[in-house]
């Protein structure tokens, strides 16, 4: 499950949901796994207004993955200065920064292959198997 | 059976009964099912392709996940409760997938800009729990941009089996009974293929609540929220709508 995917989920339980301790859930005995895919620059540049950093920040922590800046990089910080001129004029393709190639790398190539989920609020530990998670709840927790 | 059926709620009680007719005979036909459902309902892919990049979303109840790679420059967070069918719709990028009831969401609420719910609200058993749905996938959606336009809100797609399929090769129409067992025939052939021992045909049960019109904008009212823009397609009736 892609890293990205943790900054739109919360625990399926409905007295923890719209708790800020249920967010993020954090990751417990986490197995990552690095899936290539293909680069999409709009993709992040659009989805970074999108991200809690914080919370991105706090799952790179617990994963023990390198730290994050304080808060989210400028979406020009995503692509070499001057090269949107070099693009129009000799129709190159515009070259992604490191920072750019490392939050795709972060957010769309790492991602949690086996471990748990856990709820910072209620303690329910939802399974990671083969990198899909399993937020179906037992019937005494619904 | 009975004496344990009568100790449990109600809401317990019709979830057994769609595990039974419905999640269970999915996470049987997973394969099979999957290689009839790879083409895109237009309306679906209309809704998809009219998002703008970077759009974030919900599919619930996205089966083999056919739709999460309609529009590559959306992130889509797929959801369905047959594991098998998961597993399928797992490979689609740069979306993703995750085992959740649709009335049990695992989402944050009010913070994503669209959510699709495609043939799946047909599959609860009551009214009761159809409405919950429909609340349920609206409650992920984003309230308006404070400074956006007025259409800036979250959207989401409901797509149900329609009553009225007269010329269908099933032909159910007006005046019929609405809660109906719909055969799937898995196929000795289709069996084998898929790796399992015996051959034999064998036909699983799935329970449907077929809409008649005007009861998706109903329901959908029922659950709070605003109708956008409804219709039918192809033996099936969807709604647009919002929070309201
Ligand atoms: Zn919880």
């Amino acid at each position: 499950m892609k890293l990205l995917t943790l900054n739109f989920l919360t625990c399926a339980r409905k007295t923890c949901k719209s708790l800020p301790a249920a967010f993020p859930l954090h990751p417990k005995d986490a197995e990552l796994e690095v899936v290539e895919t293909d680069f999409n620059a709009p993709f992040l540049r659009n989805i970074l207004g999108r991200l809690e950093w914080d919370a991105l920040k706090t799952l790179c922590m617990e994963l023990g993955l390198p730290n994050l800046p304080p808060s989210a990089p400028e979406p020009e910080a995503l692509l070499e200065p001057g090269a949107e001129m070099a693009e129009l004029e000799l129709e190159r393709e515009l070259e992604p920064t490191q920072t750019a190639r490392d939050l795709h790398n972060l957010l769309l190539e790492t991602g949690i292959k086996e471990g748990k989920l856990v709820c910072g609020n209620c303690g329910h530990e939802y399974a990671v198997k083969e990198g899909i998670a399993n937020f179906l709840l037992p019937s005494h927790l619904v | 059976m009975e004496q344990s059926r009568s100790e449990q709620s109600g809401s317990a009680r019709d979830e057994e009964y769609e595990r039974q007719h419905v999640h269970s005979v999915y996470e049987e036909i997973a394969e099979h099912f999957s290689s009839t459902r790879y083409k895109p309902w237009p309306i679906v892919e209309r809704f998809l392709l009219s998002l703008p990049p970077g759009s974030v979303g919900l599919d619930i109840g996205c089966g083999n996940g056919k739709y999460l790679s309609v529009n590559k420059n959306v992130f889509i967070i797929g959801s369905d409760r047959s594991h098998n069918l998961t597993r399928i719709a797992s490979s689609h990028s740069p979306s993703s997938t995750i085992v959740a009831d649709t009335l049990f969401l695992p989402h944050p609420l009010a913070k994503f800009d669209f959510a699709i719910s495609i043939a799946v609200i047909h599959h609860l058993s009551t009214p009761a729990r159809r409405i919950e749905a429909i609340k349920s996938i609206l409650e992920t959606l984003r309230p308006p941009l404070p400074d956006g336009k007025a259409d800036s809100e979250g959207k989401a797609l409901i797509y149900v089996w329609a009553l009225e399929q007269k010329s269908s090769r099933r032909g159910w129409d007006e005046g019929d009974e609405q809660d109906v067992m719909v055969p799937w025939v898995l196929k000795g052939a289709d069996r084998k293929a898929i790796g399992q021992v015996k051959q034999e045909d064998k036909t699983f049960q799935r329970y449907y609540h077929l809409y008649r019109k005007g009861e998706l904008e109903e329901d959908v009212k029922s659950a709070g929220g605003v109708i956008l823009d409804a219709g039918y397609e192809k033996d099936n009736w969807w709604a647009i709508i919002t929070r309201g």
